[in-house]
């Protein structure tokens, strides 16, 4: 029996085909899917913020963007995953308030989408696909029997990268 | 304050009357604006791990209209008045005096969206009034800013700004029901960690 698995705000899980990865409503936030297709072995983080390095607070390492690709690729290695057969794909970094003058909460999203990318070059792990920007939420489920990542969204179709 | 977690039941039934006297001018200045009988919950106050927020509110999928504000001044915090698509076009159709189910909440236009923002003000700033006047201190709500779209979405953008300081959010939430308990919206109090403090020292309620 397959089972979807859900992964909060701030917070991240691995699973293996035939179980999917599931996260609700991203916003400004980002799924980051990190996956070895040969053992069928995926991971969803739902990250809020680029860096833990500006925070206050950053015991929670699945909130931001550096500190959760570092738990997730450590996660990976440890269930058998091979370095160099890592793969990415990303999607939300939306901005979702309209009118909200100069406010910082417009550009977290985007911030948000950088510094995804950036921490992937670093570990050297390929970003293949990635549905990021707009001004939309995301629904999305990875799959890691295919690699196929389904973003639902509402009003702004539906669509597998 | 850095830690929600420690406050006492004497604080917590504080803010809680900040949220009845504040969600009670807001429920009457709503009343007036949509010409009908509005009634209002008593306050909750809850203190949630990010994760949990959008439970609230249907789950993350639901689909939702958010008025957003921040405040500034001594004690900074945002307002956050949220409600149900459906329910958002009922209460345009009611602003705009026309037949219920007219408004189509997927395609609004301008004077729509103007409609909707200026109710996010009044309410706003009714309940901002009522609580400047209660802890004598100021608060300047920003103009709004309004997102329709998934719960988790909306409130993820939100919460952000709270997350490099902490992992939990305080919400002082208060529903607005119609017709004894049919939900028109919730409103949300989220003031920043180190506000907290100034406001219940305020309140005569400080450690």
């Amino acid at each position: 029996m397959s089972k979807i698995i859900q992964v909060g705000m701030a917070d991240l899980k691995i699973t293996r085909a035939p179980d999917r990865l599931m996260t609700a409503g991203l916003g400004s936030c980002i799924g980051i899917c990190i996956f070895d297709r040969s053992i069928k072995l995926g991971s969803l983080a739902h990250i809020m913020l680029p860096s833990s390095l500006q925070a206050k607070n950053s015991e929670n390492k699945a909130k931001f963007a550096d500190t959760a690709i570092e738990v997730v690729l450590d996660m990976m290695l440890k269930n058998g995953a091979n370095r160099h057969r890592l793969q990415a794909k990303i999607a939300g970094g939306a901005q979702m308030f309209k009118f909200s003058g100069e406010s910082d909460i417009m550009k977290i999203g985007e911030r948000n989408a950088t510094a995804v990318e950036e921490n992937l070059h670093k570990y050297r792990i390929p970003l293949l696909a990635r549905d990021t920007g707009g001004n939309y939420g995301r629904t999305i489920t990875f799959d890691p029997e295919t690699g196929d990542l389904l973003v639902r969204t509402i009003g702004h179709g539906e669509r597998i990268i | 304050m850095e830690d929600f977690t420690q406050l006492s039941g004497l604080q917590l039934d504080a803010l809680k009357e900040i949220g009845n006297i504040g969600a009670g001018n807001a429920a009457t200045a709503l009343a007036q604006m949509v010409q009908t009988k509005i009634d209002m919950t008593v306050p909750r106050v809850s203190i949630l791990p990010f994760a949990d927020v959008p439970e609230i509110l249907g789950g993350a999928d639901a689909h939702v209209v958010g008025i957003y504000f921040t405040v500034t001044g001594p004690a900074p915090t945002g307002i956050l008045f949220i409600l149900t698509a459906e329910k958002a076009g009922l209460l345009v159709d009611m602003l705009l005096q026309r037949k219920t189910g007219e408004t189509d909440i997927y395609n609004l236009s301008d004077m729509e969206i103007s409609a909707m923002m200026e109710l996010g003000n009044i309410l706003s700033a009714t309940y901002l009034n009522a609580m400047s006047e209660f802890t004598q201190l100021t608060f300047i709500p920003s103009v709004p800013a309004l997102g329709m779209d998934m719960a988790g979405a909306i409130l993820d953008a939100i919460l952000a700004q709270f997350g490099e300081i902490a992992d939990h959010v305080l919400l002082l939430e208060t529903d607005f029901t119609k017709d004894e308990d049919e939900v028109v919206g919730h409103f949300f109090l989220l003031p920043e960690p180190g506000s907290l403090q100034t406001i219940l020292t305020a309140l005569g309620v400080s450690y």
